[in-house]
């Protein structure tokens, strides 16, 4: 019998907070646009970041307001940009596919080590220390990009280089802020010729630490002048929409194949 | 003279964060801003006050005379829990973008440790009831107090050229560390 006090007493002040937080909450609701967690249901539920609000939640809030377009979630793509489209009546907004692309293709064998690295293996210690390849703009090779990657969307291959999958990718972004090198970025899947290469060392260096480094010797700016420049000893693409088809073979031509077209090791 | 004993004491010498490392979390998470940090106070502080009232009543009205001690920490969590839901509500109707600031760490009053210590202390050190209501009053501006220090002090920070392994969590520990060392000088100022 002795249980029945302690019960009883428990079960009272619950019921009395509770009846408490019943009144309370009667005075303090807060009415709430029901859309929200309608938009909320419709969203990937990554928090991911990748809209640039932090999280799904605020994302949604801001589509309900209008602050921004549906199709600001990347993660979801066409189909949720629509889907949320509808539901709210408003138009879905262009969507641009992007993707993360790999810009070095410092393999094992290309890039030479600059010692025998024994410390933390992630590639942000391995930079702290200046990095364990010779190359000091190159891919170290430890994969902080793929450890961050919440879609499962990279990996690395056999030749120690991080490779993207287009399909499983999202654009989110997470892998581009943790590449102490900053070797990843975002770009339009659409896009064909790349540079693989991130290196400002001059062209005698860069060959010296990497077979597959750009050693600005200009080939592919003087084949494509509208579209690709040189600055600080490496080839960049200013707009890739400018590269006419008949420019290609030229381009391709890189002795070092530090630009061209993705090829298939460059794919999931 | 006893009153003005227990408040200097729960605010300056027994300070929860600083001398009973009570209440860290949102102390280092809300502690960014001073603006958040200072509403984060008046929301521990305002917790604390009406737990210690309360549960200084549940303990004396209800628990003791019926030898029912046992059950302190379960019946002071459940006034905890049920404050922590007031203020969340009040906040949320009265101003939304300090309950988005204070995010996660408002409903995480529910379990900081120093809100349940106040009130294990409160009835350790058997207070009557305004003692109580002062120690309550006192250990929250106590938080309040070092809150908003610990903000300021990291507002600067932000400025500052901290050494790369150190940014973030490990500057803000290393500054309170040194925060406490510094009020453990109010250690004997009332014998």
């Amino acid at each position: 019998m002795d249980i029945l006090v302690p019960v009883i007493t428990m079960t009272a002040l619950g019921f009395l907070f509770s009846i408490g937080l019943v009144l309370a909450y009667r005075k303090l609701r807060v009415e709430e646009d029901p859309k929200i967690e309608e938009v909320m249901e419709m969203l990937p539920q990554a928090n991911c970041g990748a809209c640039g609000y932090s999280g799904c939640r605020a994302f949604a809030e801001a589509v309900v307001q209008g602050k921004v377009e549906p199709s600001g979630c990347t993660v979801g793509g066409e189909s949720v940009a629509n889907d949320i489209a509808a539901a709210l009546g408003v138009q879905a907004g262009e969507i641009i596919k992007k993707v993360a692309r790999v810009h070095c293709r410092g393999t094992k064998e290309a890039a030479k080590d600059r010692g025998f690295y024994v410390g933390i293996s992630t590639c942000s210690a391995s930079h702290l220390v200046g990095g364990n390849k010779q190359c000091s703009y190159g891919c170290l090779g430890f994969g902080d990009c793929v450890r961050v990657c919440t879609f499962d969307a990279m990996h690395m291959n056999n030749e120690g280089l991080p490779v993207v999958s287009e399909e499983k990718c999202t654009a989110c972004g997470k892998c581009v802020d943790a590449c102490p090198r900053n070797i990843l970025d975002l770009c339009h899947l659409s896009q064909n010729i790349l540079v693989f290469c991130r290196s400002l060392d001059r062209g005698p260096t860069a060959r010296k630490v990497c077979k597959n480094a750009c050693i600005s010797c200009g080939i592919c700016a003087r084949a494509s002048p509208e579209a690709i420049v040189m600055e600080d000893n490496l080839a960049i693409i200013k707009d890739y929409k400018k590269i006419a088809p008949e420019h290609i073979p030229l381009i391709e031509k890189c002795p070092t194949d530090a630009i061209g077209r993705l090829s298939k090791d460059d794919e999931g | 003279m006893e009153l003005v004993a227990i408040f200097v004491s729960a605010i300056l010498i027994n300070n929860f964060v600083l001398y009973y490392f009570l209440g860290i979390c949102p102390f280092l998470g809300v502690s960014k801003k001073i603006e958040s940090a200072f509403s984060m106070g008046l929301a521990v502080t305002f917790v604390m006050s009406i737990t210690a009232v309360v549960s200084w009543a549940i303990n004396n009205w209800i628990l003791i005379p019926y030898e029912l001690d046992y059950l302190e920490i379960v019946s002071f969590i459940l006034v905890i829990a049920s404050l922590v839901q007031l203020v969340e509500m009040f906040i949320r109707k009265i101003s939304p973008p300090l309950y988005q600031a204070l995010g996660i760490y408002l409903p995480l009053i529910t379990t900081n440790c120093a809100i349940m210590g106040l009130a294990l202390l409160a009835s350790l050190n058997e207070y009557n009831f305004v003692e109580t209501v002062i120690f309550g009053v006192g250990s929250g501006l106590g938080f309040t107090l070092a809150i908003i220090l610990m903000a300021g002090i990291r507002e600067q920070l932000d400025l500052a050229e901290i050494p790369e392994p150190l940014k973030g969590a490990g500057i803000a520990l290393i500054v309170a560390g040194i925060m406490a060392l510094a009020f453990s000088g109010f250690i004997g100022m009332i014998t």
